[in-house]
């Protein structure tokens, strides 16, 4: 190296070094302020419905293998759970099943008859009201979601043809619903969200009314009931379908409080929801197979609900049956 | 020093390890344990890499610790941002303090990182969560120490940077 190159070099260093001392980018309480201000527009965009569902899935695809990775332990837990389980208790978990499958298939004979009995009585009525509807099993991703917010994942997106707003049952009642759909997973908001309200009847006497989540697992709150209505400890609350979001007639939740305060209007009325919400491992993805009178499904969502190839176990393409 | 170097890739590695552990499945008894660990991380390469670790590195990794967990986006990266503020105008005063203060400092800022979060709950009409939900700031008081040494001894160890 030639002397004049040497100095050339170590004038750069200079140079260097004597930037590094002074800070030339903005001052930091300006920063601060920049990045408070984005974040802050951020997060008004984003609770206003849907403004940023593009730059959230976009993000998602690249959150997806952290996500992955966090959720290979618990199942690597079960999995070994299940390799040293013993053989009694593989019997006994066997004979059981049988049992209940026995008890399951009993049912299943007299709910076929009625069911065509049902059909044949509202094409009688002539009535569009399809029974059936079409579902997809989805695993839930075994991670720990903002515990402060209902929701959580699952691992079957748009690409299974997973839309906004489809409803999510396990293998009791009514879970959630999808708000988030990503390509390769979804997020599922459950119905004890306190964002989420959910249009219910009373499975004895066909009293609608709207069940709203209070933000803890374990509990549904009933704030529209007047203090005269006929509503006892023990009802079974089901899907009204009205809000044409979920289908009708599948259970939802139990009534296990009805108190009347003198403070409120209303009658506080108190709902355990059916469905595990906190322990389910797999969930029911389901597409409706009759738009029912759905004013707020709109045909956008229908047209990306439709499956581009048929997912494991179902028949045919969900929509545009009717 | 870019992000790639040797150095770089080291930062990396600890916060995508963070954002790991961060929704990592616990058993239900720990869960209100849950330490913070992307605010305790990020606090960590504010003290010892100040000219690289600015308000717009907790920026980025505050959205995606939001994309991660499903929260509202936006939320960590204010929280982040005001964290990565602080520690950058204090971390000289904090550098100097004995190892029990600088824990306590950080406990700090990990409660101003909570109670930033509180705000936005409120503010976006969730419940009120209950008094364990500022247990974690406890928790990230007794690991700090252990995680600054780790992590010092990582850094300076021969076969990692």
């Amino acid at each position: 190296m030639t002397r004049a190159q040497l100095l050339s070099v170590a004038a750069t260093r200079r140079i260097l070094t004597i930037n590094a001392l002074f800070d030339h980018r903005p001052s930091s309480p300006l920063r601060l302020l920049l990045a408070a201000l984005l974040a802050l527009g951020l997060m008004v965009a984003d609770a206003r419905e849907g403004h940023l569902d593009w730059l959230r899935s976009t993000l998602a695809v690249a959150a997806y293998p952290i996500q992955w990775i966090a959720s290979q332990p618990s199942r690597l837990a079960r999995m070994l759970d299940g390799q040293f389980a013993t053989e009694a208790d593989l019997r006994e978990r066997n004979a059981l099943l049988e049992r209940e499958n026995l008890r399951l298939r009993g049912q299943m004979q007299q709910f076929l008859a009625l069911q065509a009995e049902n059909s044949r009585l509202r094409d009688l009525l002539g009535s569009s009201f399809k029974v059936s509807d079409r579902v997809l099993v989805a695993e839930l991703l075994q991670v720990e979601l903002d515990p402060y917010r209902q929701q959580v994942l699952v691992d079957k997106g748009t690409a299974s043809g997973v839309y906004i707003g489809q409803p999510v049952l396990d293998a009791n009642a009514v879970m959630g619903q999808v708000v988030v759909a990503n390509p390769l997973t979804a997020t599922v908001l459950l119905i004890t969200d306190a964002d989420h309200a959910l249009p219910v009847q009373i499975n004895r006497n066909g009293l609608r009314t709207i069940a709203t989540g209070t933000g803890r697992v374990n509990q549904l709150h009933l704030p529209h009931l007047p203090k005269n209505a006929d509503v006892r400890v023990g009802d079974l609350l089901v899907t009204s379908g009205m809000g044409g979001v979920f289908p009708a007639g599948y259970p939802v939740a139990q009534i296990v409080e009805v108190a009347d305060d003198p403070n409120s209007a209303f009658a506080t009325v108190k709902a355990v929801p059916t469905a595990r919400l906190d322990r389910s491992h797999e969930v029911l993805l389901v597409w409706t197979l009759a738009p029912v009178a759905a004013p707020t499904a709109p045909a956008q969502a229908l047209g990306r609900g439709r499956p581009a190839d048929n997912p494991a176990g179902t028949s045919e393409p969900a929509v545009n049956r009717s | 020093m870019s992000v790639f170097s040797r150095g770089g890739l080291f930062v990396m590695l600890t916060l995508v390890l963070a954002l790991i552990l961060s929704i990592l499945p616990m058993p239900n008894w720990a869960s209100d344990y849950q330490p913070q660990w992307v605010t305790l991380i990020l606090i960590y390469w504010c003290l010892r890499w100040p000219t690289r670790f600015g308000i717009f590195s907790g920026f980025a990794l505050g959205i995606a610790q939001d994309v991660i967990s499903g929260a509202l986006l936006g939320e960590h990266a204010l929280s982040f941002s005001v964290i990565a503020y602080l520690v950058g105008e204090l971390h000289r005063r904090i550098r100097a303090f004995p190892l029990w203060q600088q824990a306590v400092a950080v406990w700090l800022l990990l409660l101003i990182e909570r109670l930033l979060s509180f705000w936005i709950l409120g503010a976006t009409g969730q419940p009120t969560p209950t008094l364990a939900y500022w247990l974690p700031t406890l928790v990230g008081l007794l690991l700090w120490p252990w995680l600054s040494y780790l992590l010092d001894r990582l850094r300076f160890s021969p076969w990692l940077v």
